[in-house]
């Protein structure tokens, strides 16, 4: 049970730092929702169900799917920069 | 200079702060009686786990604690939500004048038929989940988000549904209404705000814990309203 924890926390770390590092935002947002459903898995082994829920719900579903709405009005400047 | 002098200030203020904070004991271990507080009072964590299912009724001690003990907390964690969504339905409809047609295909036939399928199971769950708040785990505010998730499938799955703004609007109004106004009864008969003026019932059972499935109602509502509004609209804009 401790190593599945760890191996929750180390792609939980990963993915974080895939979310900053990453040049993609939908990618690092993906990274993002990762991260939160990593946290809920935690805190549901941590016996704090309560929370689970409310960080599978918001962080992982409703958070990413804002961002998603968010990001799909922005443009990709990285590649009209390329063009020219 | 001034940035020096700011410093010296800030410091000042913060020791200040921290001196006069120094003699009261907060949350842990209570050493001393002293005139204003009894011992049980300061060891919050522990008196909760002990007394909270006497007192309060709730199985489940993290719902007697969000709504029985914490509920003026609540109440103003449901209104910053409030304000949060209100704010961004202003901003949102000022910029909606020049609305784009939705030139995108509709959602393949697995999606379609994945989310008819699922969304009555998802509000279940979510109903379900706010209901059963005081005795499972769970409770408004993850029963709403859960109802807002099933809205959002909606969305992903059968783009021209729309949801009702209205009833959203009428439904979150009243549940806030609802919230208050148990709050104000409690005022009235009991001599505090959202004290308990119910009856406890017998507990493990759904009609007990007196208000807290009362106002777990209403905030189950009033979240999934929200944040069901609130991706309602983005959707609307995300066209």
């Amino acid at each position: 049970m401790i190593i599945f924890q760890v191996l929750l926390i180390v792609v939980m770390i990963a993915a974080a730092l895939y979310a900053v590092r990453s040049k993609d935002l939908m990618n690092a947002v993906i990274a993002c929702a990762l991260v939160s459903l990593m946290a809920s898995i935690i805190f549901f082994f941590l016996h704090a169900p309560d929370v689970a829920m409310a960080e599978a719900a918001i962080g992982a579903g409703l958070t990413t799917a804002i961002f998603i709405f968010a990001i799909h009005r922005t443009v990709r400047h990285e590649e009209d920069e390329k063009a020219d | 200079m001034r940035k020096l002098i700011s410093l010296v200030l800030l410091l000042v203020v913060a020791v200040g702060i921290g001196m006069s904070l120094s003699g009261g004991p907060f949350g842990a271990e209570g050493e001393r009686d002293g005139p204003h507080f009894r011992r049980d009072q300061v060891n919050f964590g522990r008196y909760y786990v002990h007394e909270g299912v006497q007192e309060t009724g709730a199985v489940n001690i993290v719902s007697s604690v969000v709504v029985g003990y914490r509920g003026l907390d609540t109440l103003g964690e449901v209104t910053v939500l409030f304000i949060a969504a209100t704010g961004l339905g202003m901003v949102l409809h000022l910029r909606a004048a020049g609305r784009v047609e939705d030139g995108r295909e509709p959602a393949s036939l697995v999606l379609f038929t994945g989310c008819r399928f699922l969304f009555p199971l998802i509000l279940l769950f979510g109903t379900y989940v706010f209901v059963h708040g005081h005795l499972t785990p769970g409770g408004g505010f993850q029963g709403g988000a859960v109802i807002a998730s099933a809205f959002l499938l909606v969305y992903l799955g059968c783009r021209e549904r729309r949801l009702n703004e209205r009833a959203l609007g009428v439904t979150e109004s009243v549940s806030g209404v609802v919230f208050v106004v148990v709050g104000l009864i409690g005022l009235a008969f009991c001599g505090a705000f959202l004290l308990d003026f119910l009856p406890r019932g017998t507990a493990y059972l759904l009609f007990s814990a007196g208000i807290i499935p009362v106002l777990y109602l209403a905030i189950g509502f009033k979240v999934g309203s929200e944040l069901g509004a609130i991706i309602d609209k983005l959707a609307e804009r995300a066209k």
